[in-house]
């Protein structure tokens, strides 16, 4: 559901724990009523960014940035940083690229073409070992493998760690997440290697633009959403450190 | 890291997406001088801050699709999903009816 547009303007203040977001004179709180503070203070232009190009109604389905900050600091599923890793680490074991089908052979040709490349380098950038299975129980991760993701997810702190757990959850893939959060490949990469199969499908009967295509973009708004916020969470130079206490 | 093209043109385009969604003064929103400020910044700079250029370029181009997928998203949703139920009225007139009058409402 909508609501109207009740504020002119919009501007960012800086306050004890923060950046404020002011809607007109009001200061902008999170759903649990807290002040919505952020620590970078370039996040924070961003969300006033998301507030001031609302029209008539306030469309919160495309306030992605709005969304994520709301989380960070309600913490609505209550998870501390180590469950917050797990979950993360825990998408390995059903990760989008390294479950391969055999059948069609076109689409297993272009699951190895597309995905095996990433696979190498997140192998190679972490000096791991993933591999991808055909089987429907999916790869076999080594102990030591989810250890290295463990503990480098532990570098960054809660709130790049709550954009870095969206953007698994959205790509259904630790691979590609990290590969993206590394720079290594763009959004639109990422979302193409994440919907694999469906652009195969697409190619072959047709595309629907209300499904796919809105799939698609809503698929693409989110990552990068969520890729920008983590950035941005963990940019030493505009980050007040208070705030993101573990 | 990522191929990402020539930084002026991501620039150019992510400033004309924010046109879109500010409108005419967008040249005064925070995000307009912001992105302005960063981009002087690290472009005349020597070869030595190449790394932060680079972070500065994926981010902008993120941010870009960020703004383009949003309005894309935003008119899909507008033009299939926006419209809502049909009244009881306009179904009926599909096919050509009109509903019963109920006693006690007035015609």
């Amino acid at each position: 559901s909508e609501r109207k547009k009740f504020y002119q303007n919009v501007s960012i203040s800086q306050g004890e724990g923060g950046f404020e977001i002011n809607l007109d004179h009001r200061k902008l709180k999170t759903p649990q009523a807290k002040l919505f503070t952020v620590p970078s203070e370039a996040l924070a232009i961003a969300v006033a960014t998301e507030w001031d190009s609302q029209k008539d109604t306030i469309k919160f389905y495309t306030m992605h940035l709005t969304t994520l900050c709301n989380t960070a600091l309600d913490n609505p599923t209550q998870r501390n940083k180590t469950q917050l890793i797990r979950a993360a680490v825990k998408f390995l074991e059903t990760d989008t690229v390294c479950y391969r089908v055999e059948e069609p052979p076109a689409l297993a040709e272009l699951q190895k073409n597309e995905w095996d490349p990433v696979v190498a380098w997140a192998e190679k950038r972490y000096n791991v070992t993933i591999g991808s299975s055909t089987s429907i129980l999916g790869p076999n991760i080594p102990a030591s493998t989810k250890e290295t993701f463990i503990s480098h997810l532990a570098s960054y702190n809660m709130w790049a760690l709550q954009g870095i757990e969206f953007v698994i959850t959205q790509l259904k893939s630790l691979i590609l997440s990290m590969s993206l959060i590394d720079r290594h490949i763009t959004v639109e990469k990422a979302v193409l290697l994440s919907r694999l199969e469906e652009e195969y499908q697409i190619r072959r009967w047709g595309n629907v633009e209300w499904a796919h295509d809105y799939d698609l973009c809503e698929l693409r708004a989110r990552t990068a959403a969520g890729t920008l916020f983590v950035h941005l969470c963990s940019e030493s130079s505009t980050v007040k450190h208070k705030l993101l206490q573990d | 890291m990522a191929a990402l093209g020539a930084p002026l043109c991501t620039l150019r385009v992510l400033l004309r997406e924010l046109r879109h969604a500010a409108g005419c003064s967008y040249c005064d929103s925070p995000i307009y001088r912001h992105l302005l400020t960063a981009f002087r910044a690290h472009w005349v700079t020597s070869e030595k801050l190449c790394r932060t250029q680079q972070e500065l370029h994926f981010q902008a181009a993120t941010y870009l699709c960020l703004l383009r997928s949003v309005r894309k998203h935003e008119a899909l949703h507008r033009e299939y999903h926006g419209r809502g139920e049909r009244s009881p009225q306009e179904v009926a007139g599909l096919v050509g009816f009109r509903l019963p009058q109920q006693p006690g409402e007035k015609g």
